[in-house]
């Protein structure tokens, strides 16, 4: 990268003025950081020369409750992770007990799941788009993607009662069934949606300001991805077609018609691009899925107090923000030996050193908001 | 169900390949893990990352066996995309032992180091910048280890701040 001229004047006079490396605390209290995160940046001017963040002010221990609770009472801790997008952190510890105890999700639990997996990916990508809008000026989408998001999160209540922290599945399957009148309240919103969509494609994608902020910052090429395991729609923006429903599908994703988005420059408009894209394919998987729900169970046998046998299992879904992994260890008790959770946004974050580098201190902003990290699940 | 022996080429080659370095390849549920020595580690990563493409690191974290004299399992997680599998690497160090950094193979290995560090108190040979991540610079002790109970903290802290017995 080029380094931009400084004032010719002082340029000529040479040791007029040295320029010298100023430290620069960004957070933990600012608002571009959606959370408590501390970055350190030092600066050459308005130049980044290099990043460091400081987290961990979320921390409340998750991993270590988890071995003090049993595989049930666990549950809706998950929940508290990745709050935004709750519904994937339950569903990827579900599947993981599940894989423990061999014990597999009725078709009807299934089809629901991912109905309210892919409901969670829009809600939680209305959030990100809405807030990264906001950090960048834009002031007018927040106020629309909420309007949808509200839509959302009502499914939700109507479903468990909660909106965000939802706890909306079992281990086994669901606790409840569907109210009357969801399929048609969801097919509405889906109906509804995909020309809300074409909205905010409308005021952001072509919009100059978008654009000039967006393009050719904070590019993360595949290779860095990869040697940063960088995963999510910041991978798909890289060009890698890696997606988890597709690559190793669970709840049935493999019978569902979707197109896995990619684009290929890897900056912040990219991961923007695919982002919406992606939320036009749930629109696709939650329509097909409504005119397949099955009759029958809704929960699978499970024993009332869960003892898996002595092992361990690593499972692994695409939650919003990239791979969510739980690697669980049974000692055949009924607590977990140790419970690990591979959270997307930490990987996706440490990242940001690697992009931030070279980039002028209002880009930072602009590449924080496109890794769209969650605090709680960084720092656990 | 017991962990079974995992049969198939690349478990070869790992075996034939490292007999010092590789003591077993198993799998549970049909996931595959591979349990080497802690002075191999580094060795069988880079052969697995460049000759059979496991170049994706997943995760990497640790579980306290407490009551084994090599008390620390270090699990490294791979993926491959090319073959899109996945494959652990675990091996067992004692309290004493610093395992080596590996964020010379896979720079994501950086914060996911500090973070054991953090909450077991391993200490990875060679990583550019080992302290704490996720608790305070002051914190005392290592959180994950199986001796820290978390109602011995909540009662200590009762104690000591509010000057009363926590009752729990």
């Amino acid at each position: 990268m080029s380094e931009p001229s400084l004032d010719p004047i002082l340029e000529q006079e040479g040791t007029f003025l040295e320029s010298s490396e100023m430290v620069l605390q960004m957070g933990p209290q600012h608002p571009s950081t959606h959370g408590v995160l501390r970055v350190i940046l030092k600066l050459d001017g308005e130049r980044v020369r290099d990043v460091e963040c400081v987290i961990g002010y979320l921390h409340r221990g998750v991993e270590k409750i988890g071995e003090n609770r049993t595989y049930v009472m666990f549950a809706p801790y998950v929940d508290r992770m990745d709050y935004i997008a709750a519904v994937s952190n339950g569903l990827g510890y579900c599947l993981a007990v599940e894989r423990l105890i061999d014990v597999e999700a009725p078709a009807r639990a299934q089809v629901v799941r991912v109905i309210f997996a892919e409901l969670n990916r829009i809600s939680s990508h209305l959030l990100w788009l809405g807030t990264h809008a906001l950090d960048l000026g834009a002031m007018t989408p927040v106020f629309y993607t909420f309007r949808e998001r509200e839509e959302v999160l009502k499914i939700f209540e109507s479903y468990c009662g909660a909106r965000l922290t939802t706890h909306a599945f079992r281990i086994g399957g669901l606790q409840y069934d569907l109210y009357d009148g969801f399929e048609e309240q969801t097919s509405a919103f889906c109906q509804s949606f995909v020309h809300r969509l074409d909205e905010y494609e409308r005021l952001l994608t072509g919009n100059r300001i978008w654009r000039d902020r967006l393009k050719d910052v904070g590019i993360l090429s595949a290779s860095d991805c990869k040697r940063y395991s960088v995963t999510g729609p910041l991978l798909r923006a890289a060009g890698v077609p890696f997606d988890l429903r597709r690559a190793q599908p669970y709840s049935g994703y493999e019978q569902y018609d979707f197109n896995i988005p990619t684009r290929d420059a890897g900056d912040c408009f990219d991961r923007y691009a695919v982002r919406m894209q992606e939320m036009r394919q749930s629109v696709r998987i939650i329509e097909q899925a409504l005119e397949r729900i099955p009759r029958g169970p809704i929960i699978a046998k499970v024993p009332k107090i869960l003892k898996p046998p002595p092992g361990e299992v690593y499972v692994s879904i695409e939650a919003p923000k990239g791979e969510l992994g739980y690697y669980i260890v049974s000692d055949g008790s009924d607590q977990p030996y140790r419970v690990r959770v591979r959270p997307p946004s930490f990987l996706n974050l440490q990242a940001l050193r690697q992009m931030a580098r070279g980039v002028l201190v209002a880009d930072v902003v602009a590449i924080l908001g496109t890794i769209d990290f969650v605090l709680g699940e960084v720092d656990r | 169900m017991q962990a079974v022996p995992w049969e198939g080429e690349l478990p070869r080659r790992l075996l034939s390949g490292d007999p010092e370095g590789v003591i077993a390849c198993r799998s549970y549920l049909g996931q595959n893990f591979v349990e080497v020595r802690p002075e191999a580690v580094i060795r069988v990563l880079a052969f697995l990352r460049d000759a059979e493409q496991f170049d994706f690191l997943t995760d990497l974290t640790a579980v306290d066996r407490a009551h084994d004299p090599q008390r620390f399992e270090i699990v490294y997680f791979l993926y491959s995309v090319t073959h899109n599998q996945r494959l652990r690497v675990k091996t067992h160090v004692s309290l004493e032992q610093e395992p080596a950094s590996i964020t010379g193979l896979f720079p994501a290995a950086d914060w996911l180091e500090r973070e054991v560090f953090d909450m077991f108190g391993i200490r990875f040979a060679g990583h550019p910048d080992l302290k704490r991540i996720l608790l305070p610079d002051e914190w005392q002790g290592f959180p994950l280890r199986k001796e820290t109970s978390i109602l011995a903290m909540d009662q200590d802290w009762v104690r000591n701040n509010l000057n009363i017995e926590s009752g729990q």
